[in-house]
């Protein structure tokens, strides 16, 4: 950031300044769509604890950004290709459709040991590129395009709407497989179903906070909603709510500041953690329902 | 699979349409001469077993039998080999939402954030498609008829206290009651239990245990329920399911469990013994294969299964239960 950026006394004027650039703009509308999509996306991979797969996928956009950019195309399709393409890889191979199995983590490891054994050659094969590097792996905001916002807006619909048909019987068999199995629902085809939808949701974050930092975004939110609350409804909301703030005050710490946005969404979403953490231990004692919670308070 | 005679469904059919005393004597389970081939091996044949309403039937017999696979069979999960299968007076695997399954399982993770009376929910409408809206909780007829019934449900199985916190935190005894629920919460005519006293301590075993005899009784469901000590729940056991290598038979308690009952059924000599207060014990009997990696299959002691056939059983020292439940017991005392 240059030096007339930097934060004066009166916050207002400072974000209506920062508003009237339209990259700022478009960043804080791709911000907003990606927040909403990974926190959705990541409460039901932080349920089905498939973290590690989320985090492979991830890392195959890391090749398929560098490998896109060395073809000549926009780093979109790269991520879309690779991070969709890795998904269906795990998914395909892992046998149990119940999710975070043991044979599917080793099945993980070896996928993203090689996504990143991509992403380095195509580094290297395209010499000039080095310096969008730190980009793809830890993120950027600047240049984002009204195309990619609206493109953005169109993968999120499609996936919100997926998890939207499939999200009851998706829950089921995260929680029972046996019995949703014995019930009818469709428990390997959910369990492919859904790392697809990961895998398009992970391309879209990592577009905003690099191939390394999509937890960021993916998981924190939804982790620190599950330790705030167990109802299912309102962890959602929560994990929407937390990202989407974590993401404008980073798009706005970024701004006025010379750090990379990576690390400003990761450090709040980590804050947001820490305190959802001290609050489970301060209520553990009694439980997390309205009145327990003013009692560990001591407030009455 | 066979398809059933014709005489058979019209007269099923006929006591579904009467609700006369045919209705009564319905049978929800029945097998005739059915057997099981898992990877080649029949583990089962010649089986004959009916259930009528509101009975409590165990299945019995020695690690690696095929307990389970009778219960998959049942499902609909896995075809029986040969013979004929009726469940509620259909196919295996058309019953739907009139079954009630409880797998046999492990306990949930302890880092499992979701609450008792979600996983009750899963139950109910976990199959539909699309995702329940919170709002319409409060204004939906069909919402709060859901929401009483899970009520009702958990009230039934003594769950209320722990509904609301996380099923991961819950004990294996408290686990075991909300699945139960779970499995009820439809107004199955048949719940299909898979080990449910397994990894219980003593007095959760026999608490669960009365629970479900309870069941049976107060909400007209009928029980097939796998286990492999028969102890816990043979006070309200109606009928017992004795599987062999081979075959079966099926009585009253009282008929199946006999010395001369199980050593024609396993062809070797067996003994049946009963304990002062009325627990038996089953000594000798053979040690069955258990190619499949059941989980018990490792344990030492444990090698006759069906109701504590192993040695130490015959000296006293465990009443129908395997070694390892002795030990904890023991320690408790």
């Amino acid at each position: 950031m240059s030096a007339d950026t930097g934060l004066s006394w009166n916050l207002v004027s400072d974000v209506q300044q920062m508003w009237q650039l339209d990259s700022m703009v478009n960043a804080y509308r791709a911000g907003t769509i990606v927040a909403v999509l990974a926190a959705v996306v990541g409460w039901f991979m932080v349920l089905r604890r498939q973290a590690f797969a989320g985090h492979t996928v991830a890392l195959a956009g890391f090749p398929g950004a560098a490998a896109a950019v060395y073809l000549g195309l926009s780093a979109s399709w790269g991520y879309f290709g690779f991070c969709v393409g890795a998904a269906a890889v795990i998914a395909a191979l892992a046998r149990d459709g119940a999710g975070g199995g043991a044979e599917e983590s080793a099945l993980t490891g070896v996928v993203q040991a090689f996504t990143l054994a991509c992403g380095m050659l195509f580094v290297s094969l395209y010499k000039g590129f080095l310096n969008g590097t730190d980009s793809l792996l830890f993120g950027s905001f600047l240049g984002v395009t009204p195309g990619q916002v609206a493109v953005l807006a169109g993968v999120a619909a499609a996936v919100l709407a997926a998890i939207a048909l499939i999200g009851r019987p998706l829950v089921f068999a995260s929680v029972d497989p046996a019995v949703a199995a014995a019930r009818g629902v469709p428990v390997r085809l959910l369990g492919v179903a859904f790392l697809v939808l990961l895998g398009a949701a992970t391309a879209e974050v990592s577009q905003i906070t690099g191939s390394l930092l999509v937890f960021a975004l993916l998981v924190m939110p939804a982790a620190t909603a599950q330790r705030l609350t167990v109802r299912p409804a309102l962890g959602l909301g929560l994990a929407v709510a937390i990202a989407a703030l974590v993401t404008w005050f980073g798009l706005g710490a970024a701004y006025f500041s010379p750090y990379p946005i990576g690390f400003w969404i990761t450090t709040f979403a980590f804050g947001c953690y820490v305190l959802a953490q001290l609050f489970g231990f301060a209520t553990r004692r009694h439980g997390t329902g309205r009145r327990h919670v003013a009692r560990a308070l001591g407030v009455s | 699979m066979k398809d059933a005679p014709g005489k058979d469904s019209v007269r099923k059919n006929g006591a579904i349409a009467d609700t006369g005393e045919e209705h009564l004597h319905e049978n929800l389970v029945e097998l005739r001469q059915a057997a099981a081939v898992v990877s080649g091996r029949t583990l089962w044949g010649g089986v004959d077993v009916a259930v009528a309403c509101g009975e409590f039937v165990a299945v019995l017999g020695p690690n690696g039998v095929g307990k389970s696979t009778l219960i998959k069979v049942l499902l609909g999960v896995l075809p029986a080999a040969s013979g004929e299968v009726r469940v509620l007076g259909r196919r295996p695997g058309t019953a739907g939402g009139e079954i009630g399954y409880l797998p046999q399982r492990r306990n949930f993770d302890a880092a499992l954030r979701i609450r008792g009376t979600d996983v009750v929910r899963l139950g109910l409408d976990g199959d539909r498609w699309g995702i329940p809206l919170p709002a319409a909780g409060r204004f939906s007829t069909r919402q709060r008829a859901a929401e009483a019934r899970i009520h009702e449900v958990i009230e039934l199985v003594g769950a209320t206290a722990y509904a609301h916190r996380p099923i991961g935190g819950c004990s294996g005894g408290e686990q075991q009651r909300l699945l139960i629920a779970q499995a009820l919460v439809r107004r199955p005519r048949l719940l299909l239990l898979d080990e449910p006293l397994d990894s219980l301590d003593l007095p959760n075993q026999a608490a669960v245990a009365a629970l479900i005899g309870r069941i049976s009784r107060s909400q007209d469901v009928a029980v097939v329920m796998v286990a492999h000590d028969v102890n816990p729940i043979l006070p309200y056991l109606d009928r017992v399911v004795y599987l062999a290598e081979g075959g079966a038979a099926a009585g009253t308690p009282a008929e199946v469990i006999t010395t001369e009952t199980l050593t024609r059924l396993f062809g070797t000599p067996v003994e049946v013994l009963q304990a002062s207060d009325g627990r038996l014990v089953v000594v000798g009997g053979p040690e069955a294969p258990a190619p499949h990696g059941d989980r018990h299959a490792g344990a030492v002691v444990r090698v006759g299964a069906g109701m504590g056939m192993n040695a130490e059983a015959g000296t006293g020292m465990g009443a129908g239960m395997d070694a390892g439940m002795d030990a904890e017991a023991g320690d408790v005392r």
